[in-house]
């Protein structure tokens, strides 16, 4: 059987996540899955899909500001390339306090230590899912973030 | 080989093909590929020493894929782990050096990559004296980023121009499509296998004479059977005076996690292979579900595959469920689009003639949907615009959850990784 995550009502206004990737990685199938995961959750979502350059992120995510960005990789360059991505989306102002997480096959020998963590939290992520709590993690992480963010008018929610 | 002029030095990997095909050995090969260039000859080595009749693979890394030759030369001179060699990022004679011995007529090497502009991997690898690569003007593309099908498809004739310009000097080169593999899951076969066909046809109206056609295993024996038999049915009749061959690829979904499961499914995808006539294999690894698998893993790889297909014979085609007459009617309908088969790859995925089930490339339609049915085979759920000919009776779509869709994505690890179904079968 398999294992069916709770669903959420959504909400008259739903939150908004922004869900990506890092620029080398291709891979799609992780993204269609975190897409429905969320859109399960009651969240919205844009899939910004494969190869996500950082520039596109930060001017996706600069121009309505979400209320989590999720970045998904697996192809064994997050380690060598996330920190980046992190970097510049805290360089913007907007973007400076918003949830940001990064999980999947983060570098080329299947690690889940701690190594890969600490550097990507130091570059702004504000949490690392890797392994087998990395969906029930995040889900988590879900439940613990403030129904609205932002406290934007609908108006702003469905520009 | 169609050709009557002389051939000096007829292609490393052509020859070898060739050659292996009189003998009517399979033909393994990894998707090997390591950052440091000591590594990867050592992998080469390695690959050519196994207990198989084995050809090499120089697999790129991501940065490379996707055409950031500086971060690639920038982890490589810090030493850093990259998900294959940085081929365009390295110096000509570090990777000649690498190969030197190595590569040859005996070994010939094969670069991998995933490329939608391939120019300039192909410039790297012909001065580095090779002459087989891999790809595809679509299946290089939409599941490999976010270039225009359009852009990929004029990279991809100058590409095939480039390669082929190599027989001027007496070299015959050889390119795989990848058109059979596509997002490496939930395809249904005949989608596969037209788009397999297209793609080496391109190749032969750019100048090619010496192609592969792939099929990836899926999650059915019988309907994969049917399928490679199909692929070459239709390879018979669209390549006159091409030197061609099929090449299977090893389930490329979500792998199984177990060592004997990953290692059960190699071997099943080596039988597969000779019943089908197919005349290489490339194969995965135990670690494939987890990370990029060692020298060692590799090695394990083909020697298991290698020696699954001594036990195998070629066997007849499993009565026809209507893969081929599909494969074909996608096929005709998109060969009427266009004079230029570029321009009609083009068209055919604007018009949905060719759309690719969950696949989320903006030039890829999305009307269509696949499932698996109760017999365990992939079906069409949703055919969108799909010119299948005969109304192909396309079952009614459930919507899509996050948990069916792991679930479907996992149909296979589940099926190689319970061990009942291994004592079911050594029973
Ligand atoms: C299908 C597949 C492909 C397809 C992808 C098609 C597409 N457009 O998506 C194709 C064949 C094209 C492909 C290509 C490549 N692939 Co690939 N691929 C796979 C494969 C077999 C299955 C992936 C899959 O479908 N998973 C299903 C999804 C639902 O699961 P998932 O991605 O693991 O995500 C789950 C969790 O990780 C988690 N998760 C993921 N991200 C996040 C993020 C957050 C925040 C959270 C909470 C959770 C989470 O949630 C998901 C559900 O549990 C895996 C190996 C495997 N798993 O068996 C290799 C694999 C991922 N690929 C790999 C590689 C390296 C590549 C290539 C670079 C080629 C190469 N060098 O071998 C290219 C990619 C090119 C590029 N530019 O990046 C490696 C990565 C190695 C590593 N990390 O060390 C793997 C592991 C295979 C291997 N062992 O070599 N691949």
């Amino acid at each position: 059987m398999p294992v069916v995550y709770p669903h959420h009502q959504p909400p008259d206004s739903p939150r908004h996540a922004v869900l990506t990737t890092i620029a080398s990685d291709s891979h799609t199938w992780n993204l269609l899955f975190l897409q429905l995961l969320l859109e399960e959750q009651g969240w919205e979502v844009t899939n910004l899909g494969a190869c996500v350059p950082v520039d596109v992120l930060v001017e996706e995510a600069a121009a309505r500001t979400p209320d989590l960005i999720v970045v998904s990789t697996v192809n064994g360059h997050g380690a060598e390339e996330a920190p980046g991505l992190a970097r510049a989306v805290r360089a913007v102002p907007a973007l400076a306090e918003v949830p940001l997480v990064v999980g999947g096959k983060l570098d080329t020998s299947g690690s889940t230590g701690p190594d890969v963590h600490a550097a990507l939290t130091d570059a702004g992520f504000d949490a690392v899912l890797t392994g087998a709590s990395a969906v029930p993690g995040l889900l988590a992480l879900l439940d613990g973030l403030p129904e609205h963010r932002h406290g934007r008018s609908h108006a702003d929610a469905v520009r | 080989m169609p050709s009557a002029e002389p051939a000096p030095a007829a292609g490393a990997f052509h020859r070898f093909m060739a050659d292996a095909a009189r003998v009517g050995a399979l033909v393994v090969q990894p998707r090997m590929g390591f950052a440091d260039p000591a590594r990867m000859r050592a992998g080469l080595i390695a690959t050519r020493a196994a207990d198989a009749t084995t050809v090499g693979t120089l697999t790129l890394d991501s940065f490379t894929r996707v055409g950031d030759y500086a971060a690639a030369a920038r982890a490589a001179a810090q030493g850093h782990h990259l998900n294959g060699y940085p081929l365009v990022s390295m110096d000509r004679e570090t990777t000649t050096g690498l190969l030197d011995g190595v590569h040859g007529p005996g070994f010939p090497v094969q670069v991998r990559h995933g490329s939608a502009r391939p120019g300039r991997i192909v410039e790297a690898l012909i001065a580095a004296g090779l002459d087989a690569t891999e790809g595809g003007p679509v299946s290089y593309c939409l599941p490999y980023g976010r270039t225009p099908l359009a852009t990929s498809v004029r990279a991809w004739a100058e590409a095939c121009r480039s390669l082929a310009a190599l027989r001027e000097a007496g070299t015959e080169p050889h390119l795989e499509t990848f058109g059979g593999c596509m997002l490496g899951q939930l395809c249904p076969p005949a989608l596969l296998v037209a788009l397999s066909v297209l793609e080496a046809k391109f190749f032969r109206r750019h100048g090619l004479r010496s192609v592969s056609l792939s099929y990836a295993q899926q999650i059915s024996p019988e309907q994969d059977e049917e399928a490679v038999h199909a692929l070459r049915a239709l390879a018979a009749d669209h390549l006159p005076d091409t030197s061609w061959h099929v090449v299977l690829y090893t389930y490329m979904g979500v792998y199984p996690e177990t060592r004997v499961g990953a290692l059960r499914l190699v071997a099943d995808a080596a039988r597969l292979a000779v019943r089908t006539g197919a005349a290489r294999l490339i194969v995965k690894t135990p670690a494939e579900s987890a990370r990029i698998p060692s020298v060692e893993e590799n090695v394990t790889a083909l020697e298991t595959a290698a020696a699954a297909a001594r036990t195998a014979r070629p066997a007849a085609p499993p009565p026809s469920t209507g893969i081929e007459a599909e494969a074909r009617s996608l096929v005709e309908a998109v060969l009427h689009l266009h004079d230029d088969l570029g321009q009609a790859l083009v068209r055919a995925f604007a018009h949905g003639y060719l759309d690719v089930p969950f696949c989320l490339h903006p030039d890829n339609a999305g009307r269509t949907r696949s499932f698996i049915s109760d017999r365990g085979r992939l079906e069409w759920s949703r055919t969108g615009s799909l010119p299948l000919g005969r109304s192909t009776a396309a079952t009614p779509s459930r919507r899509l959850t996050s948990s069916g869709l792991l679930h479907a994505l996992n149909h296979v690890r589940n099926r190689y990784d319970d061990p009942a179904a291994l004592l079911g079968r050594a029973g």
